[in-house]
């Protein structure tokens, strides 16, 4: 294992082995010291940036606080006023909405478009690029900005409209019916990223399996049905969790498209962009970190869930009886 | 061949084509009407039938400084991310995977849960930490947590990275008078750099695009960043002047772009082993 204990274990008369024993002692702290000092800002940055803050935050939440006057306990109202503001609830409903629209369309269309690269095509690595490169630059506030010109009122596509024949189209970024379903659309454009790993994942499925499955007179369906989606689970649970996480801490959109306000009316108030309000807009930050602290809770408890429904339909090889 | 055999893969590769240019269109549009004079831009198409570069001229000036520095400012705080992610994060990895000290498991499963931890979690006393030492509008907030390998996700991929190593090298380089440091510096940094490598470009990438952290430390125009800048553009003169608010956005997509282009194969690699996303 380590230079320092690799001489303990030899049988030595024991005045020697004592002496030795004492070596390796002084060794151990030295290597201990040794290893500290790699270890010196990974330690004073987790302990003073990561877990430091997150109990501090923790103990914020029982507080109020404006960063101006000291932190004053309140106990769990904090808490107790996110369920009754109403605002906060909106964030909630906004949040799941977008995360159980954007996370199924967006795996569901890596999967496809993997499938039809997987095939051998010729400028397969041109095309991957191609639709890869969304989900590199779909974060930026530069490509938010395009989204507000392609569906503002004169935008791109009320221009296609137009030419379609359509009169009176909506202005898809003010109207509350509409404007959540363009930032899915901006979540969905990013399918590149779980699309490479699919592509990747494809790529290990032994291709006897599908001649064997030809062979027993399997169809396109069946074989993409009993042989592609069993061994792709792991990958699709692997997509899954990446993506919930991903989704669930989406911003720059939303702040970009409300002009950081959240409207029309609350449509897309994401949970980080309220947090971000209180917090930092109000100086909450109290009610911020209590915010924070559910939102740690729930994306736990989501991950959780798909770790422990995860049995029941990831299949994995090395498991297999 | 039976017709279906040749149409099959004709209409699956038309498909793919379609898609493509599907996907590709907004960005295609957005450098079409970053050259397009104001009479023009209520145009769908690609094409741009007087180009111009008015749009850039006016717009690098528009906000008082230039965008030059605005691109500095982000250049400054990209190249001290990845460096300190290099360091910082390598000497973290070298510990965990090669040294043996107490709590070393223990401190390793903390950093895997770091991973998963939302950073609206520890924003709020962070931000009250900054304040504290005065660092408000000072690019410090940004760089410095990098020295500190708070980025939890990179130590994990070079510690996974270290481990595929064989130990023999170690102990070769151990009989020949090597210490830790500098088995670390002349043994495993050298064999790892497809990794530091990984890590440098998804620290720039992801630095770069970093609005929510910039838009919170940067309040001052000469400290602004691309991304702060170019929301500020928008709420002051951008929705008169959407042809400069092209172009300017066009630039600001230009190194990310450029970095693809660059390290494509790095980042596809990087995705498809590690499930970093973009």
């Amino acid at each position: 294992m380590s230079i320092g204990t690799a001489g303990t274990g030899v049988a030595a008369p024991i005045g020697v082995r004592s002496h030795f024993r004492a070596i390796a002692g002084r060794r151990g702290v030295r290597q201990n010291l040794v290893a500290y000092a790699f270890l010196a800002p990974w330690l004073a940055g987790f302990f003073g940036l990561t877990l430091g803050p997150t109990l501090a935050s923790l103990y914020l939440s029982f507080t109020r606080f404006d960063l101006l006057s000291d932190p004053r306990w309140i106990g769990a109202d904090n808490y107790s006023g996110l369920l009754a503001d109403e605002r906060w609830l909106a964030s909630v409903r906004v949040t799941l909405a977008y995360v159980s629209l954007e996370v199924p369309l967006k795996l569901g269309f890596a999967l496809l478009i993997a499938m039809l690269l997987n095939r051998g095509l010729r400028a397969m690595s041109l095309y991957r690029a191609i639709y890869y490169v969304p989900s590199l630059l779909g974060g930026s506030v530069a490509i938010a900005i395009l989204w507000r010109q392609i569906f503002g009122g004169d935008g791109l596509l009320n221009q296609f409209l137009h030419l379609l024949g359509v009169g009176r189209a909506p202005t898809w970024i003010v109207d509350p019916s509409y404007v959540l379903y363009t930032l899915v659309l901006l979540g969905v454009w990013q399918f590149g990223s779980p699309m490479v790993i699919f592509l990747a994942g494809l790529r290990q499925i032994p291709r006897e399996l599908y001649e064997a499955a030809t062979v027993d007179g399997a169809g396109r369906l069946t074989r993409f049905r009993y042989v592609t989606l069993p061994l792709l689970t792991p990958i699709i649970f692997f997509n899954l969790v990446l993506q919930l996480i991903h989704s669930f801490h989406a911003f720059t959109p939303a702040f970009i498209i409300s002009n950081g306000t959240g409207g029309p009316v609350d449509r897309t108030l994401f949970y980080t962009l309220y947090l971000y309000q209180q917090g930092f807009a109000h100086l909450k930050m109290g009610y911020a970190a209590a915010m924070a602290w559910v939102l740690l809770v729930a994306v736990a408890l989501f991950t959780a869930v798909a770790f422990a429904t995860s049995r029941y339909w990831v299949f994995y090889q090395d498991r297999q009886a | 061949m039976t017709p279906r055999r040749i149409t099959l893969p004709a209409a699956r590769h038309a498909l793919v084509l379609g898609g493509a240019f599907l996907m590709a269109y907004p960005l295609l549009w957005l450098i079409a009407g970053s050259f397009r004079p104001p009479s023009e831009l209520g145009d769908p198409g690609l094409g741009v039938q007087r180009p111009t570069l008015d749009n850039y001229i006016q717009g690098w000036t528009a906000l008082g400084p230039p965008f030059s520095t605005f691109f500095i400012n982000s250049a400054l705080i990209c190249t001290l991310a990845v460096l300190g992610n290099l360091f910082s994060c390598s000497l973290a990895a070298f510990a965990f995977a090669r040294l043996n000290f107490p709590l070393r498991r223990v401190m390793l499963g903390l950093t895997l849960g770091a991973i998963m931890l939302p950073y609206q979690v520890t924003i709020v006393p962070q931000y009250v930490l900054f304040h504290q030492l005065g660092w408000i509008n000072t690019f410090l907030p940004l760089v410095v947590p990098k020295f500190l390998a708070v980025d939890a996700f990179f130590v994990f991929l070079l510690v996974q990275f270290i481990r595929t190593i064989p130990r023999e090298l170690d102990e070769a380089a151990a009989i020949d008078g090597c210490g830790p440091f500098r088995l670390f510096y002349l043994i495993i940094l050298p064999l790892i750099t497809p990794a530091l490598a990984t890590t440098a470009v998804f620290t720039f990438i992801w630095t770069y695009n970093d609005f929510f952290g910039q838009l919170l430390y940067l309040n001052g125009i000469d400290h602004f960043t691309v991304p702060v800048a170019l929301r500020t553009f928008l709420d002051t003169s951008g929705v008169s002047a959407p042809g400069q608010l092209f172009a300017m956005s066009f630039l600001a997509l230009i190194p990310v772009l450029g970095f693809f282009v660059a390290f494509q194969r790095l980042l596809l690699e990087g995705i498809s082993t590690t499930g970093l996303r973009g």
